[in-house]
């Protein structure tokens, strides 16, 4: 049993980590002047569609939370949508933090407004794919020992690590270098981080793999735009929630 | 041999500022002067060299120039006058310097790039330095031999017209003058045509000599609105016509006179793209300078392009254009092309002029100056120059001559930019080894504190200081014999340059013993600490597990910061670090409180939260299968049973929105003022209330935050102070009106505008009344010894005092800063604070993060520019120094000086109320990390300080306050302000050390035995772990210190002698 889920977890990393890979390079032969730098609207969002394909395809087909409960059409339908709106509610929360963390308000919301998309689909996805729109459930995997299995684990680890990404992503922003990724954080240099990342925690923990690929970058202009957000994403959901 | 901590951490402080002392020694470049004082008079100048035959020229030559007018204007960049600006603007200037008879030079400023160094230096020619400006502070007479001093004992008439600054560096120089104050930096017009208002007079008049002329409009111009705004191109189409009026008037007058006049434009200092001044960026540093006289004839097509010189070059050029001696320490080279229509032999004498003044500098400053190049080609152009001499003498053939001596010259310009670059060379050297040693002592200091600090903190508040053991005491025998050794051979071979060689040797042998003494105490600690090292380390990880997400932040915040230091750009934007880490710390907050009330209910030990969730299959009893990883977690539930589970209702939504709202209103805030470097150009709130249109929304805002500010702050007041209070507030209002800020709803616009002083003085008596009825408060209490209601409304009445007197000092469009920084106090105690119950360590360092980041919000950055000058002018009728010094410095400093302010109200407030039993043992594990790692980072600042030397005037020119000080320091609160000179005054404010509320700030003895044991355990920790970072040597150390960024460097030991004062003192 724990050999084969560590062994999914594994093909689960991999599989995100390439698809990433993917987004980066594959639209380059369909799409004329494709850059990540250049173009990172389209990349960011290539890269959201990818990665949430692959939550879903990864979800539809592991499924890690092998439910034996009887579900009803009409159950899972209203499960989807109810997961649909968590979703554009983490988009919208997470634009907001943004916004409150020196985002400008009108120029570059669209920008904004994508970043918040990706980073949603770097958090909440994977949380909706194996928790359900079950908010109780977040809160308990995002607090101390609230853990259960390898699969809460690396989605703790993975999602924390992506706003990690996020907030550090900020901190080339003052310095005055005047690089163009300075405004768009160094999304490939992360990429090969969590690579190096996800190997050590397969030799090391097994039970600890991680997917810390999945950095957000930082988009817009580089203005006093200091995008992260650390802490749980289950603190804005609540708010909203109750 | 047993110490009380208190002694020795007073002995570490003192060891320790010593050791500060003598690094900053090292680190200020001694500047380069003449020693042999101003009796200038006496002294014959430098006979021409002959050799053999007998010249008969001893006395100076006459001048070039029978009058001199020198159109100074601040923040002359060069491209306003060189560039498009300038074609555009300066039609008539343009066309001097492409085709009229002048000189066009770009002239390098060196920093700190503020009006008065740069009018000393060109002045005097020398190179003023920082630690120039903070000697001189007290004595703004310049005593420095200069241009102006020896144009006066010459019996030159000297006029002046523009920035007081002159006139108290030259006073009673000038046979008349007109100051015009630089202080009201929005007014760029009455400021310069109070200077022009006097040109018709004076162009007529034929009774001076020298006239002066400092124009400031530019200037202020660029502080308000940049190098790019329209207000620009207007004020250098004035200055144009100004020059132009000043030139005609200077042509028409030469063709009575047999002398040409010099007419010389220049800026003092550029302006950057921000629009401010003081760094070295290429834009503050570039100036423009022309040299205009009919001297310069040039022909037709002889394109002359802007050459580069020195800034201090001016001062020797006008002494040999007005025919004085070369001021003394004057590090300048003569502008050649200004001589270069004379006759050979007065060209020759003017240049060995200059290369003896300086070689005489450099004989001065340099004891090797034997080798130095420079020296030699002068005594090589020296000899030449007297064979020329002697040729000329016995009229040989002039053809001979001429080639003879253009060799000659082009020697002595050789010799010339030898010296001057030795000189520079020699200002710019540090003493390496003083500062070495220093930096020693004070690493020392640190690391004994950290090794003694756990026990120092412990509860008997003593230290055992172990006696050596034998190995040890062997060590500390040979330990000064091989320092002493070290210090003789270094001193040997490094001459005379190193000031620890140049100390007596006794006092040289006592540093070194010290030293070693230390270095003996360091390791013997060590070796304590390894032996005991076993014992503790048997249960870590439940010191680690008491660690919350909050907590983790407050350390990586801390210590992030701390690091971040190390790198200009983050200096430059200090305050974007602060909005983030203030925002995080709101976001960790509001998950702390999800967690708290969603969580915190349902965790009741046998409940399990998810087993009601029927599609959850893993989540299914998890305590069932894993009950290990969430005892603790329980364990805590059910020990405090859930603080937020007893609210209900509407204080349970506010606790919910309270985060969302602070960082709404740190959201507000900062796009109130845009601070820092890269940004601080972008249009702001702050600029659309200011600006004249908005006048009405201003005073809205204006009203409504005073209502605001009100209502916060009455309601723990006493009557009289809430009359007062309201009083206060209203004459506030009254007082921006008068002053034509804001508008009564019922007058419009037509109001003239006075200077407030009654208004203003009004609301002193108010705030002083309150002060006053908050101390008489706090003294009643002491006597009365148990009265705490007294005691908290008397703290509160003071920190009102201190809100109404913010308000009266900050600018309309700031007050809602004020506004909303009560705002977010009141929400923090009233659903934060209070209902998570963090304890005083949390608490403190999170008032100090809020305390910075209002400093930002105000506007502030960590450039000396942005200090807002005006507040030291409310209600005076005229500067005076010490008010305005301490009223600036307060109303810069308002944020961190209220939310300190706030850390005691709330402090004493909980100390009164029953606290739940604080978890002593893990703060003290947290604040001994705390400190620890912010003493590493002191140690990484210190030793980049190092390496950073070379960029020190940029690190010096960043001036960073005293980072709220000790301000959040419980125990006292010194203020170090090192206000170094504020560019716009230019005369050199300085800061002092303001100590203010000193021990009634202490916690008051808790009744009954127990709370005392608590309040003993948990207030040396608010203060270890408030103090890290806070510096609160500020008093002691002087004000290179802060100027060095002191609070990093020096702040841990200082945090380390509040916690271990502590104890002591509450015991």
């Amino acid at each position: 049993m724990k050999d084969t889920d560590i062994k999914r977890l594994l093909y689960v990393h991999l599989l995100c980590i390439f698809s990433i890979i993917l987004s980066i390079f594959i639209p380059s032969f369909f799409l004329e002047n494709f850059s990540v730098l250049e173009t990172h609207l389209t990349w960011l969002c290539i890269c959201s569609v990818s990665v949430t394909a692959v939550n879903l395809v990864l979800y539809l087909v592991v499924k890690p939370n092998a439910s034996s409960k009887r579900s009803s059409l009409s159950y899972k339908v209203t499960r989807f949508l109810k997961c649909c709106i968590y979703f554009l509610m983490s988009c919208f929360a997470f634009h907001v933090i943004f916004v409150l963390y020196g985002a400008p308000l009108i120029e570059l919301a669209l920008e904004t407004f994508l970043l918040a998309v990706t980073l949603s689909t770097f958090t909440t996805v994977p949380c909706l794919c194996l928790l359900g729109p079950n908010v109780k459930a977040w809160l308990r995997v995002f607090s101390r020992n609230g853990v259960t299995s390898i699969w809460e684990n690396s989605l703790q680890i993975t999602t924390v690590s992506s706003f990690l990404g996020t907030w550090l992503g900020a901190f080339p922003i003052p310095l005055d270098w005047g690089r163009p990724w300075q405004v768009l954080v160094v999304a490939h240099q992360l990429l090969s981080c969590g690579l190096q990342t996800l190997s050590c925690g397969l030799h090391v923990r097994p039970s600890s793999l991680t997917r810390d690929g999945t950095q957000a970058p930082c988009i817009g202009s580089a203005e006093s735009y200091l995008l992260r957000h650390q802490g749980s994403p289950s603190s804005f959901l609540f708010s909203v929630n109750s | 041999m047993r110490l009380g901590s208190g002694t020795f951490a007073a002995c570490c402080v003192v060891i320790e500022v010593l050791g500060v002392a003598l690094f900053l020694r090292g680190f200020f470049p001694a500047p380069v002067c003449s020693f042999s004082g101003t009796e200038h008079q006496t002294e014959s100048p430098a006979p021409e060299p002959s050799a053999g035959a007998i010249s008969n020229w001893t006395k100076l030559p006459p001048p070039l120039f029978s009058k001199v007018v020198i159109m100074l204007i601040d923040a002359l960049r060069d491209d306003f006058v060189f560039g498009s600006k300038g074609v555009k603007f300066m039609p008539y200037t343009t066309y001097l310097v492409e085709k009229g008879s002048s000189h066009s030079f770009v002239a390098e400023a060196k920093p700190p790039t503020v009006t008065m160094p740069r009018i000393k230096a060109l002045m005097t020619g020398s190179l003023p330095g920082f630690i120039d400006v903070v000697r001189n502070l007290n004595s703004p007479t310049l005593l420095e031999d200069n241009v102006i001093t020896r144009a006066k004992a010459a019996g030159k008439r000297i006029i002046f017209y523009g920035d007081e600054t002159w006139v108290k560096l030259f006073p009673k120089h000038f046979v008349e003058y007109d100051g015009t104050t630089s202080f009201f930096v929005s007014d760029y017009t009455e400021v310069d045509d109070n200077v022009t208002r006097h040109l018709d007079k004076v162009l007529k008049r034929r009774d001076w000599d020298v006239l002066i002329l400092h124009y400031l409009g530019l200037d202020h111009i660029g502080h308000i609105s940049g190098p790019n705004s329209p207000l620009i191109g207007r004020k250098l189409s004035e200055m144009d016509s100004v020059l132009m009026k000043i030139h005609t008037s200077l042509l028409s007058e030469e063709r009575e006179t047999l002398l040409p006049n010099l007419l010389v434009l220049c800026g003092d200092h550029g302006m950057s793209e921000a629009g401010g001044h003081g760094a070295s960026s290429v834009e503050e540093v570039n100036t423009a300078m022309i040299l205009i006289s009919s001297a310069f004839e040039r022909k037709p097509g002889d394109v002359r392009r802007p050459k580069y010189i020195q800034q201090t070059d001016l001062a020797a050029t006008l002494s040999i254009g007005l025919g004085l001696p070369i001021p003394k320490s004057s590090v300048g080279n003569l502008i050649f092309p200004v001589i270069e229509g004379k006759p050979m032999r007065e060209q020759l004498r003017f240049l060995h002029l200059n290369t003896v003044q300086l070689s005489k500098l450099l004989q001065e400053n340099v004891p090797s100056y034997k080798k130095e190049p420079g020296f030699e080609q002068f005594k090589v152009s020296e000899r030449l120059h007297g064979n020329w001499v002697r040729l000329y003498l016995e009229e040989n053939s002039s053809e001979v001559l001429s080639n003879l001596g253009s060799k000659v010259r082009r020697q002595y310009l050789d010799a010339l930019r030898a010296l001057s670059l030795s000189l520079s060379r020699q200002a710019a050297q540090y003493d390496v080894y003083s500062m070495a040693v220093g930096t020693v002592l004070v690493l020392e200091v640190l690391a004994l504190l950290l090794l003694s600090g756990p026990r120092a903190l412990s509860g008997k508040a003593e230290l055992d200081v172990p006696l050596p053991s034998p190995a040890f005491s062997l060590l500390c025998y040979l330990l000064p014999l091989g320092l002493v050794a070290l210090h003789v051979t270094v001193c040997t071979s490094a001459g005379g340059t190193c000031y620890l060689c140049s100390l007596p040797w006794l006092t040289a042998g006592g540093v070194m013993v010290l030293i070693s003494t230390l270095l003996c105490a360091v390791l013997s600690a060590l070796t304590g600490m390894f032996a005991g090292g076993k014992r503790l380390s048997k249960n870590p990880p439940q010191c680690n597990s008491r660690w919350s997400e909050l907590d983790l932040l407050i350390l990586l915040g801390t210590v992030g910061h701390t690091l971040s230091l190390g790198a200009s750009s983050f200096i430059e934007e200090e305050p974007q670090t602060w909005y983030f880490l203030v925002n995080t710390l709101c976001l960790a907050l509001c998950h702390e409180i999800y967690r708290n009330c969603f969580l915190g209910d349902d965790c009741a030990p046998q409940s399990c939260p998810h087993a009601g969730e029927d599609f959850d299959g893993v989540a299914a009893a998890p305590q069932g299968k894993s009950p290990g990883p969430d005892v603790w977690e329980l364990d805590r539930a059910s020990r405090h049973p859930s603080p937020l589970g007893a609210l209900r209702g509407p204080e349970r939504w506010m606790v919910l929105a309270s985060p969302w709202l602070i960082l709404t209103c740190c959201r507000l805030l900062r796009s109130l003022n845009q601070t820092g470097v890269q940004w601080a150009h972008r249009p702001d709130l702050g600029h659309w209330l200011t600006s004249s249109d908005h006048k009405a929304e201003l005073s809205v805002l204006a009203a409504v935050s005073l209502i605001m500010i009100f209502v916060l702050v009455q309601k723990r007041c006493s009557l009289a102070s809430k009359v007062a209070m309201a009083f206060g507030l209203l004459g506030i209002y009254c007082y921006r009106v008068a002053i034509g800020n804001l508008l009564f709803p019922w007058q419009q616009n037509n109001k003239d505008i006075s200077k407030g002083i009654t208004e203003a003085r009004f609301v002193y008596v108010f705030v002083l009344g309150i002060l006053f009825t908050g101390t008489k408060g706090l003294l009643k209490s002491q006597i009365t010894a148990d009265d705490f209601t007294v005691k908290t409304v008397g703290l509160w009445e003071i920190y009102s005092g201190l809100v109404l007197l913010a308000a009266l000092l900050l600018r309309p469009h700031n007050l809602p800063v004020l506004a909303l920084s009560l705002v977010i106090q009141t929400i923090m105690t009233q659903f934060v604070w209070r209902p998570l119950r963090h304890d005083a360590a949390e608490v403190t360092v999170m008032h100090y993060w809020f305390g910075q980041a209002f400093f930002y919000f105000q506007g502030n950055s960590n450039n000396i520019a942005t200090v807002d000058i005006s507040a030291g002018f409310v209600g005076l009728d005229a500067y005076v120094e010490i008010p305005a010094m301490l009223l600036t410095t307060f109303a810069t400093y308002t944020g961190p000086v209220l939310w300190a302010s706030h850390l005691v109200n709330f402090l004493t407030s909980e100390a009164s109320r029953p606290a739940p039993e604080t978890q002593a043992s893990g703060t003290l594990c947290l604040c001994t990390k705390l400190t620890s790692t912010s003493v590493d980072g002191a140690k990484v600042a210190n030793c980049h300080l190092l390496r950073l030397r070379e960029l020190s005037p940029r690190w010096l020119s960043l001036w960073k306050g005293p980072q709220s000080v000790s301000s959040e320091c419980v125990k006292s609160q010194h203020k170090e302000v090192s206000v170094l000179s504020s560019p716009p005054s230019l005369s050199g404010q300085e800061g002092s050390g303001v100590s203010r509320l000193p021990a009634e700030h202490r916690r008051p003895d808790a009744p009954g035995e127990g709370s005392r044991a608590r309040a003993e355990a948990r207030h040396p920790l608010g203060l270890s772990l408030g103090c890290p970072l806070l510096g609160v040597g500020g008093k002691a150390l002087g004000r290179e210190e802060a100027m060095l960024r002191g609070p990093a460097l020096q702040g841990s030991p200082a945090g380390w002698t509040g916690s271990q004062v502590g104890p002591k003192a509450w015991a």
